[in-house]
């Protein structure tokens, strides 16, 4: 069921091949994760909508094969 | 998308309570860590609001999903709008944009910041 943040990362920068994506294992399982994800492609964008675009870029795991994804996203400074 | 029964239920609910949490558990007894923090967060904040159960009505728990277009729960509404989940509400708080939204919104708190 766990997801590596490996795998994780790949899905987003398919998504959004700019972004820069930072991951932690927060619990060492494989299953909770936090992640901080800048992209350009956010610039603009509501909180919601930026999240929307990382959830789209998972392509469905979030809620399934990932349990927990703790986001923080921001368009580069 | 529009033909789900579901749809029509969640329209009436966030058209007639002005705050909004789809959340696991009750207010009083949540049962999942993130609907725990927003349910804190929104007592902190002094705002009424309504829960809802999604583990009661497993329709319902897919339907918000799908409606808002958010995968995971909880989810809050203030007046119809979708606002986030735990992250974004958390994120929200802590910038004081929540209360401004509220404020915004006509929503009285009871923690005047």
């Amino acid at each position: 069921m766990a997801m590596s943040s490996a795998e994780i990362e790949a899905l987003i920068k398919s998504a959004l091949p700019d972004a820069e994506v930072t991951i932690e294992d927060l619990a060492g399982d494989g299953d909770h994760y936090a992640a901080t994800v800048i992209s350009e492609a956010f610039r603009g964008k509501s909180r919601v909508q930026q999240h929307q675009l990382v959830y789209a870029a998972l392509q469905g795991r979030m809620g399934g094969a990932l349990h927990a994804l703790a986001l923080q996203t921001s368009a580069p400074a | 998308m529009a033909d789900n029964p579901v749809f029509a239920r969640i329209e009436g609910e966030i058209a007639a309570n002005p705050v909004v949490l789809y959340m696991k558990g009750t207010p009083v007894f949540p049962q999942c860590g993130f609907s725990a923090r927003v349910v804190q967060i929104l007592s902190h904040v002094g705002v009424p609001f309504r829960g809802v159960n999604v583990l009661e009505d497993m329709e319902l728990r897919e339907g918000i999903k799908a409606f808002s277009n958010w995968p995971t729960i909880p989810q809050l509404y203030v007046k119809g709008e979708f606002v986030g989940g735990c992250d974004i509400i958390m994120e929200m708080f802590q910038a004081g944009e929540l209360q401004q939204l509220l404020q915004e919104k006509g929503i009285a708190t009871a923690a005047e910041a």
